[in-house]
């Protein structure tokens, strides 16, 4: 039977990749940042799984003004990463895990919840930084990776609520494959951060430390929280934050924080980073 | 307008891309995609105004692209993700994009967000003032 064994959130600042691919993690302005994930490559290293469900946003590059699905989910065995304009990331083709994706698909929308299923992407930034975070830059990733795909980037994307219980489907859709791997489940995106308008620049610390609490101790509560408030407090693209209730729906009620990094900036943004592992067994 | 769109319009400096916003902007948004080539970036760069005039945008979407007037470009519907292309094309980061903005030079802007970014004090209501 498939586990769920951890779960983690994480930034996936663009200008973060651009500073890896680039050499310049060691500058004085990156230093603290990259800093940050150092126990986390130590504990990905000795707490590999088969595969991880990587929730993110694309960032107007596979997806165009033509079609905007709320949750996509990525069934096709690789993913090439895409040039978003400056060429594409040096970084190693993400390979998919055609079986799994499958069974997701056919569990979560039997569940009601209808996805739109990717046989064809592109994957950007929103994807790859999280796992050069992670896994650095080796020659090919040493996970196999089903994206998830949520807009938001047009209004309405879908509710914390909703994001929260797609979370707790994946769950039991997981539980429901008849095959040993475990999983790992990434909720990816924010903290607060703004990206247009005068208002551009916005970091709300206090509202991101308080929302790192919440999704530990009570995610059914954050669940609740209404857009205006995400874009009140935590910036208009702040909004990527409801993804991070996928990942918490997904690790079951009870969570360990094994981990958290917190700094600002990283280029417009505030970074985050918790590490979670569920503290139940799985029944 | 529904609640929930108007209830944005409290958000100082924002404009929140709603549906209705995405239509509004479909051609600007479009034209930004069509950068995600480089025989297409050539060619815009070659004569911007004969590239834009290739797509059916309102004279207002041209000119604000022309000016590089993102405020503006946001106003006629587009979306920041989508501009970001324009950018890319100039060689421009995300933040040296973002803080044109603002009204900040690029320098301040740099140093505010060093600073911990804006504060969200004065910017959370207009309606409150806070």
């Amino acid at each position: 039977m498939a586990r769920i064994t951890a779960g983690l959130t994480t930034s996936h600042i663009p200008a973060i990749g651009a500073a890896i691919d680039l050499g310049k993690t060691g500058e004085p302005y990156w230093k603290p940042l990259f800093a940050g994930y150092d126990w986390t490559k130590d504990w990905a290293a000795r707490n590999r799984p088969d595969v991880v469900i990587l929730v993110y946003n694309d960032h107007m590059t596979a997806f165009t003004p033509e079609i905007v699905p709320t949750f996509a989910l990525g069934c096709a065995d690789e993913f090439p990463p895409a040039d978003e304009g400056y060429g594409p990331r040096p970084v190693p083709v993400v390979r998919g895990h055609a079986d799994l994706a499958a069974h997701l698909a056919e569990r979560l929308i039997l569940d009601e919840f209808d996805l739109t299923l990717l046989y064809k992407l592109d994957v950007d930034h929103g994807l790859t930084v999280p796992l050069s975070l992670v896994y650095g830059q080796p020659d090919e990733w040493p996970v196999r990776v089903i994206p998830l795909a949520v807009n938001v980037v047009q209004y309405p994307p879908p509710t914390g609520h909703r994001c929260y219980r797609l979370g707790q489907a994946i769950r039991r859709a997981v539980q429901s494959f008849d095959e040993d791997v475990t999983v790992h489940v990434w909720g990816t995106g924010g903290m607060s951060h703004q990206l247009q308008g005068p208002r551009a620049g916005f970091i709300n610390t206090p509202f991101d430390h308080a929302f790192m609490d919440r999704l530990v101790t009570d995610p059914e509560g954050l669940a609740r929280l209404p857009h205006i408030e995400y874009v009140r407090e935590a910036g208009s693209e702040g909004i990527e934050l409801v993804m991070q209730l996928i990942m918490r729906g997904a690790l079951g009620s009870g969570v360990e924080e094994l981990y958290r990094f917190y700094h600002v900036p990283g280029s417009n943004t505030a970074v985050g980073h918790l590490v979670l592992q569920p503290v139940q067994e799985e029944s | 307008m529904t609640t929930y769109t108007s209830e944005f319009d409290d958000i100082p400096g924002t404009r929140v891309f709603t549906a209705r916003r995405a239509k509004q902007g479909y051609h600007l948004n479009q034209f930004c995609m069509s950068l995600m080539k480089p025989e297409n970036r050539e060619r815009f760069k070659a004569g911007e105004r004969a590239y834009l005039d290739e797509w059916p945008m309102t004279e207002a979407q041209k000119q604000a692209v022309l000016d590089r007037d993102y405020n503006a470009m946001l106003d006629q519907g587009g979306n920041i993700y989508f501009l970001a292309k324009i950018f890319a094309t100039d060689g421009l980061s995300y933040l040296q994009a973002v803080s044109t903005m603002t009204g900040m030079s690029i320098d301040d802007y740099q140093q505010m967000m060093l600073h911990g970014g804006r504060s969200p004090e004065g910017w959370r209501s207009v309606r409150d003032g806070t």
